[in-house]
């Protein structure tokens, strides 16, 4: 019982958008694909909404293919960036679309239209026009037009991509209330990570028509599977070492010294590239490794604060909390780190 | 608080300004004053004089040739318009949904009909289909014919198919336009909603498409409304809209009282259709919220849109393009029958029919050959660039500072000789300008009078975007970066400026070669312009007549395209507002 994505190919003109993407999503989970723009994000969506059609693979719902059935019998719902809400309609009229469609008795479609709306908390919106609306209050009609006719499956394309930072922070927790409480599966398109960390059960990280690496929040960010992942994250500290037996457990010669590989069984071999995370140091003296540097640049950013610290002609990013007191900027610095935390052999 | 020295100090700046704002204003409305206003109040003045029981305006409200007149009218521009629609909107369609090759140019090319001098269009439509056209010509040698089996000329069919050529790009250009801007997540949402293929044509984009759908109509059937040059040409003596029972009245039976009624007449209805135009207009061009997504077209995939498509564009293309390349072969190629030969034809290509434009064959005292009309067409043009721009400028630059009430007001006002109909026009300065101070008639100037008064607006907006895009911040930005003052005029104003003074000198000078309805009026017979030539020719018998007419109406076809081709290239994009 999931929505199944198999092997999905689609070709532009010249240029391909999609090249084998493959991935599940179980009733009632939220999906999140993720990835820079231009990675075939909204192509996929159109395909499973049938506004495309793909060149190669199946989509299925439920077991059954839904290739062939038009994108007004698929039962999928879709929250457009731009919203499309239809601006020769009032709200209702707008959310009373597809129940019209669906021919519903009117009764039922106003009954259902208040639900939706007070759902998305503009239960007394009903008669406004829609092009007199804010930004976020288009996105909770376009949400509340979406879910409406209780599709199997809802999509959105980066629905909040064209509201303002804070706006999008208390959107993202009301949609993830709603979604939640409806327990609508729902395929969420974006490129900021956090909104998908934030919001999915599961994340499909796409890259250049092609899945990188699939798995839930939790797991992409503590083991990201290449060096794309690791950057698009925000992790940049990507450096290449040679792996050795130490003992009974393996080694890794870095530029930085030899430290112990974290975790069981045997790494790859010969030259890899490894990952030390951010968010792994302290200035605390103790650990195991350590890394002696100049302090060359300090950025505040809220919470946290990043530094960049040179050693031995590298630069290392290293994330502190924001009441941790740093050295000038200038000055020697040590960074403190436990291996098997901090280091990470990456496969790609 | 203002000491009251500084109020003062205040007041008279502002007068200062007033003034300095009046000096512009001047030239512009005197002008207008004089050569629209003037006129049309003695046209006013003229219908509703009162002669016996009533004035010459209800005489002619109840007479029973004017309700046929005015009913021919109406009736030839609602069907013109029926069909440049049903023409037009798959076109639209076309345009707006699908990539193919060449759809640039060919997107260019169908701007070119619309911008034709109408005895070149008529003239255009003769050589295709009329008696003497290709067509004609063709069946008859194929089939051994006596007479031309088909009949063109002289019918309503003629008009229609005529008005259809010239406004199908207005179509095209606002609906596809429009259609290009609506949001293809539009029609997406509705699908994902549940709406079929149908659904979504009736309840999203038909909605969505009908204020542009119905500017463009309302616009088109302005144009036909007012059609002159088409209706006394193609139409023949039996079909008469408006302005050509005006004209008929003018100059065949001097009944100045009834043809200034008519002309009222014609003025009410364009008053009404050009303020239902300029609502509509208006709410085309207001942007649709949160809607301006670019995307790419697709081409056409499937062999259905494929078919469909090629069709499409075969059909407009024959519509649009193939009279005027038919007039410009025809010009060159001798199609007659020797009389003494008959049924044989001499074929071949020759310049004859341009080499006798330069011919005296009578050796008349009176008789101006042809090429005059060609000399004294761009001598009047000329006049019409220096008029138009010496009264445009002022205007524009006035217009372009637009800092006080009094420039919003006069703006549409300004614009008022584009929404009356050149006959109209042509018909006050007949009334108005016949005696002193103003008798004009024997002026040479008073033909690009006229064409200024009707190129006018065309200047005035092609130059109030260039002038109010030079904002005192591009100045102080080009000083800030080291250019003095005369570097600034050389580097930005100039710049700025002159391709818009040469676009806006450009339409002048087209829309005088071309002008016809006005002229048809105002021409002493010894200074014929262009198409009053084309005209004279067109409607003596002949072969070498004929011909000639093709000659001249190819040397104006080529002269128009290519003031318009200038255009286009020296337009900077969206500086224009057209």
């Amino acid at each position: 019982m999931s929505l199944l994505i198999t092997d999905l190919h689609k070709t532009f003109d010249t240029t391909s958008a999609l090249r084998g993407v493959t991935f599940e999503l179980p009733e009632g989970q939220i999906g999140a694909l993720l990835g820079p723009s231009g990675g075939g994000k909204s192509t996929l969506l159109e395909i499973i909404a049938g506004l495309q059609s793909p060149d190669r693979g199946d989509v299925r719902w439920q077991g059954r293919s839904l290739l062939t059935i038009p994108p007004h019998r698929r039962g999928v719902g879709m929250v457009f960036q731009d919203y499309a809400l239809f601006p020769h309609m009032n709200v209702f009229d707008n959310v009373a679309f597809g129940l019209r469609m669906a021919h519903l008795p009117p009764d039922e479609i106003r009954q259902r239209v208040s639900e939706v709306l007070d759902l998305v908390g503009l239960g007394n919106f009903k008669r406004r026009n829609v092009t007199t609306l804010s930004g976020g209050e288009q996105q909770r009609v376009a949400l509340a037009r979406a879910l409406a006719p209780r599709p199997a499956l809802l999509l959105l394309d980066e629905p909040l991509g064209a509201l303002d930072r804070a706006l999008r922070e208390r959107l993202l927790v009301d949609l993830r209330h709603i979604l939640r409480a409806l327990r609508q599966t729902a395929l969420y398109v974006t490129h900021d990570q956090e909104e998908a960390f934030t919001l999915a059960d599961r994340v499909i990280l796409l890259r250049e028509g092609q899945v990188a690496q699939q798995g839930s929040p939790h797991e992409i960010y503590h083991a990201p599977a290449d060096a794309f992942v690791a950057r698009f994250l925000g992790m940049e500290n990507i450096f290449e070492g040679q792996v050795i037996p130490q003992g009974e457990a393996w080694g890794i010669r870095t530029p930085f010294g030899v430290f112990p590989i974290p975790g069981v069984g045997a790494p790859p071999a010969g030259r890899v590239r490894f990952l030390l995370r951010p968010d792994g140091f302290t200035l605390t003296p103790g650990s195991p490794g350590s890394l002696e540097g100049v302090l060359r640049e300090v950025s505040f950013r809220g919470m946290r604060q990043r530094v960049v610290v040179q050693v031995d002609g590298e630069h290392i990013q290293a994330d502190f909390g924001a009441r941790v007191v740093l050295p000038a900027v200038g000055a020697r610095i040590t960074l403190w780190f436990w291996p098997q935390e901090a280091l990470q052999v990456l496969v790609g | 608080m203002n000491s009251p020295s500084v109020s003062t100090v205040r007041t008279v700046d502002r007068f200062q300004k007033f003034l300095a704002a009046a000096g512009w204003w001047f030239p512009p409305l005197a002008f207008l004053a004089l050569f629209y206003a003037w006129p049309l109040a003695r046209i006013l003045s003229l219908s509703f004089a009162r002669q016996g029981q009533y004035a010459p305006l209800f005489n002619a409200l109840f007479s029973e040739r004017t309700l046929h007149v005015l009913g021919f009218t109406f009736w030839q521009a609602a069907l013109s318009t029926l069909l440049t629609l049903a023409l037009g909107l798959p076109g639209a369609y076309l345009f707006s949904h699908y990539d193919f090759r060449f759809k640039g140019l060919f997107r260019a090319l169908t701007g070119v009909p619309f911008v034709m001098p109408t005895l070149v269009v008529a003239t255009a439509f003769d050589a295709l289909l009329g008696p003497r056209g290709w067509v004609n010509l063709g069946l008859m040698s194929l089939l051994g014919l006596s007479r031309p089996p088909i009949t063109f000329a002289n019918t309503l069919t003629a008009i229609l198919v005529a008005h259809v050529f010239y406004n199908t790009t207005i179509v095209l250009r606002m609906v596809g336009d429009f259609w290009e801007r609506l949001s293809p997540r539009l029609t997406a949402a509705a699908r994902t909603l549940g709406a079929s293929r149908w659904r979504v044509l009736w309840h999203i984009t038909l909605p969505l498409l009908s204020p542009a759908v119905l500017a463009a109509a309302l616009l088109v059937f302005l144009f036909d409304f007012t059609s002159f040059g088409v209706v006394l040409v193609l139409g023949g003596p039996q079909y008469a809209t408006l302005e050509v029972e005006i004209y008929y009245q003018t100059t065949g039976l001097f009944n100045l009282p009834l043809a200034a009624s008519l002309s009222v007449l014609q003025l009410v209805c364009t008053l009404g259709l050009t303020v239902g135009y300029a609502r509509l207009a208006r709410r085309v061009t207001r942007p649709l919220e949160g809607q301006r997504v670019h995307h790419k077209l697709p081409r056409m995939r499937t062999w259905r849109t494929r078919l469909w498509g090629a069709a499409l564009l075969t059909i407009l293309s024959a519509w649009l393009f193939l009279p005027l390349g038919a007039l410009a072969a025809r010009s060159v190629v001798r199609l007659e029958r020797d009389r003494a030969q008959f049924g044989t034809v001499q074929r071949g290509l020759t310049l004859d029919f341009y080499r006798m434009l330069n011919e005296n064959p009578r050796r008349s005292l009176f008789y101006a050959p042809p090429a005059t009309a060609v000399l004294v067409s761009l001598g009047y043009a000329s006049a019409t660039v220096l008029l138009s721009l010496a009264l445009g400028l002022p205007a524009a630059w006035a217009l372009a500072r637009r800092e006080n009430t009094f420039a919003r007001w006069v703006d549409p006002l300004l614009m008022l000789p584009l929404g009356t109909s050149a006959v109209t026009l042509g018909l006050g300065f007949v009334v108005a300008l016949n005696r002193p101070p103003l008798d004009l008639r024997a002026s040479p100037l008073l033909i690009p009078l006229a064409h200024t008064l009707v190129a006018f607006p065309f200047v005035v907006r092609s130059l109030t975007p260039a002038l109010h895009s030079i904002r005192p911040r591009l100045r102080y930005a080009a000083a800030l970066l080291g250019a003095s003052p005369r570097q600034v005029v050389r580097y930005i104003d100039f710049p700025l400026v002159g391709r818009a003074v040469l676009v806006a000198a450009t339409f002048a000078f087209t829309i005088s070669l071309g002008e016809f309805g006005a002229t048809a009026l105002l021409a002493r017979p010894e200074y014929p312009t262009l198409p009053v030539a084309i005209y004279r020719f067109l409607s003596r018998p002949g072969g070498s007549n004929y011909g000639q007419a093709l000659a001249l109406s190819t040397i104006l076809m080529l002269l128009t395209a290519a003031g318009m081709l200038l255009i286009e290239r020296l337009r900077i994009a969206e500086v224009s507002e057209f």
